[in-house]
């Protein structure tokens, strides 16, 4: 759809971010987290997105899954301008079409795993019996149907970072974004983690995964390198990281 | 997309019950303002309505359709009472006057009364009552009986008879379990032959009318309480035939009294009549004036209670930002956000309300235990509380709610 590129136009990508900036103003101080950011993701890709701290990752995963507005440029959703919608648009575009993943699980303690999974179906207007089956499917899903009634404090680290992909994978979204899912787990927990991504990119959903993992971002199909708020090649990246004195 | 999703009723109830048993002491904080603002509505109006029908069934104990003559002219709202201390305009000769059927046919009993406290002695009993000096007219007035023995006679009250008549409680004060007919009792060295006792009336504080002692007014006046003028009293009771002829008979004893005293204008008269509905008015005009201000304190402690709501409300608005940012990623629409913290308040507010009624409604039980107050508290007004309670809630729950809706979704979520 970009008009710079009408070969693509018959393939709409789900994503598509021109010349996005965000500028962080904190009283007199301004911080550039993004700084012309162009990129692509097409439906069903499994795209790292790496980088080093305070490169603006987060920064544009918050700009991809609605949660922020860019400061200028523009970001396309399935061929809409996100920034004509309104607050109740993009809360239904959260939704129905992105499935979260943080960093710190983000779940609410005081509701029991399944009750913490249906949220989401919940805000989508679905019946509760409905609800109910579709929360248990899941986290059937991510092995932890046994676990359906414990509440957060009771699972594990990897074991509430499960429930959390089940959160983001039941109201069966066309992207799940991550945020470093798996900064807080072991190995093994990572691993199971990381197997639930791909299956749900061979289902055919979107995945974009921050990580600061080699290994991680190694088995994605492709890798975006940010580098102080901009994206960078690969190479040039590693290059460039040479040259800069730590 | 822009599907409008919505979310039921049923969910955002759900929702905000769970979020209000999570933080049970802030939700029990929450509650305690309005509870105490909610009892103390309750209460202070209840004790008005009580005061109220206090004075009501006192003035009701009178006897129905009965006029009450006093002497003084009305020179206040306050009805009549002038003219005490300086001689009384009003005396035996008039009551007899209003007893004319034929001047005034549509009173059927005038009853003269004069009345001081004493104190009364049984062997070495003493107990202080009401001593009333009247006429037989008296039982018919207020519609007494005697259980035993027999009231005051015309014969008594041609020889100045020294004999009582006794009120149920003044009788088990004085005598325990002694039979009191034919007894004598003492006031000031003269004694006095109890003749009879009076039925009980059967009211909840009606003290002054089980605990009495009728004389003859001519007994009364001549040995035991003799003033300047023997013949004046204290005030006039009078009977209607009928509620229908109440305003007839005060025309005939207004007209009768003005002529009798010589006075030709209406203005000046030396005497006041009132009527039990008078009497009421003027009485539950005092009450309203006390209720409405007590109500008012009430109002301020329960507008201090929603303050509190809002107070804690917000509070809880920071306390859950992540939450509420989680929640708002998730899919909620902003204005769903502020709908679960109004239910939220709003059943704080409620809960609060049920509560402080129930507390209302136990001290309307307790309360006329230690004092002689009365209180009443009406289902409607219980329900009207608790529905205070609950706007409250919602009244001040909006700001704090309206503060939830309005967070964006990413400071939210990066709220430590
Ligand atoms: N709310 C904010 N206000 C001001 N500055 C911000 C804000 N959020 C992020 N920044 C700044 O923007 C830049 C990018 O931050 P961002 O969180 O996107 O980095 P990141 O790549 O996710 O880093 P990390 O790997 O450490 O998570 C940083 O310099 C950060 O200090
Ligand atoms: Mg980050």
């Amino acid at each position: 759809m970009s008009p710079s590129n009408p070969d693509e136009l018959d393939t709409p990508a789900v994503i598509e971010l021109v010349d996005v900036t965000k500028i962080y103003s904190t009283g007199q101080l301004e911080v550039a987290a993004l700084r012309g950011v162009s990129i692509r993701i097409e439906e069903n890709e499994f795209v790292a997105i790496t980088g080093p701290s305070g490169s603006g990752k987060s920064t544009l995963m918050q700009i991809l899954g609605c949660l922020d507005v860019p400061t200028a440029g523009t970001f396309r959703l399935s061929g809409h301008d996100v920034s004509s919608f309104d607050e109740d648009q993009l809360a239904d575009v959260r939704n129905l079409f992105i499935g979260f993943v943080f960093q710190q699980f983000n779940l609410l303690a005081y509701m029991s795993a399944w009750r913490n999974v249906e949220l989401p179906l919940m805000y989508s207007g679905v019946h509760p019996a409905e609800r109910r089956e579709r929360a248990l499917a899941a986290l059937d899903k991510v092995g932890l149907a046994d676990r359906a009634r414990h509440k957060p404090g009771e699972l594990s680290g990897g074991q509430q970072q499960r429930v959390a992909v089940a959160r983001a994978l039941d109201t069966e979204p066309a992207m799940i974004l991550a945020d470093e899912p798996t900064g807080n787990l072991d190995s093994t927990s990572t691993a199971d983690v990381l197997d639930l991504f791909h299956e749900l990119n061979r289902e055919g959903r979107t995945i974009v995964l921050i990580t600061h993992e080699h290994d991680i971002a190694a088995r994605a199909q492709r890798i975006i390198n940010i580098r102080d708020g901009n994206v960078w090649p690969l190479a040039t990246a590693d290059t460039a990281w040479a040259r800069v004195p730590s | 997309m822009g599907t409008g999703a919505v979310v039921t009723w049923r969910d955002t109830f759900r929702t905000a019950t769970e979020a209000v048993r999570t933080h049970r002491l802030r939700s029990a904080l929450t509650m305690l303002g309005i509870l105490i603002g909610i009892t103390a509505v309750v209460l202070t109006v209840g004790l008005g309505q009580g005061a109220k029908a206090k004075v009501r069934d006192q003035i009701n104990e009178l006897g129905t359709n009965v006029l009450v003559v006093s002497p003084g002219s009305t020179t206040s709202s306050t009805g009549s009472r002038g003219g005490f201390g300086s001689a009384s305009t009003l005396t035996t000769q008039d009551a007899a006057a209003l007893g004319d059927k034929q001047a005034a046919p549509d009173i059927t009993a005038v009853a003269p009364a004069s009345t001081t406290s004493v104190s009364l002695v049984y062997g070495t009993t003493n107990w202080t009552t009401t001593l009333t000096g009247t006429t037989p007219g008296w039982k018919d007035v207020r519609s007494r009986g005697v259980t035993t023995g027999r009231f005051i006679t015309a014969a008594d009250q041609k020889s100045a008879a020294p004999v009582v008549v006794l009120g149920p409680d003044t009788v088990s004060q004085l005598f325990n379990s002694v039979d009191p007919i034919g007894k004598m009792v003492t006031y000031n060295g003269v004694q006095l032959q109890v003749i009879g006792v009076l039925t009980p009336l059967s009211s909840n504080e009606a003290t002054s009318n089980n605990d009495l002692a009728i004389v003859p007014i001519s007994t009364y006046a001549q040995k035991l309480v003799g003033g300047s003028n023997r013949d004046s009293v204290s005030s006039i009771y009078v009977k209607a035939t009928s509620a229908g002829t109440l305003s007839a008979a005060y025309q005939e004893a207004d007209t009768l009294l003005l002529n009798r005293h010589k006075i030709t204008t209406a203005t000046s008269a030396d005497f006041s009549i009132a009527t039990q509905q008078s009497i009421l008015t003027a009485a539950t005009s005092v009450d309203n004036t006390l209720t409405v201000m007590l109500a008012g304190i009430a109002i301020i402690a329960l507008l201090v209670g929603g303050i509190g709501v809002m107070n804690i409300m917000l509070v809880s608005v920071t306390e859950r930002i992540r939450e509420i940012g989680l929640r708002k990623s998730l899919g909620a629409r902003p204005r769903l956000i502020r709908r679960q913290f109004l239910v939220e308040a709003s059943l704080l507010g409620l809960a609060g309300g049920v509560l402080g009624v129930t507390l209302g409604l136990l001290g309307a039980v307790l309360l006329p235990q230690f004092t002689d107050s009365r209180v009443i508290v009406s289902v409607p007004a219980s329900i009207g509380a608790i529905a205070m309670a609950m706007g409250i809630g919602v009244v001040f729950g909006v700001y704090p709610a309206t503060r939830a809706a309005r967070l964006a979704p990413i400071d939210a979520l990066r709220s430590e």
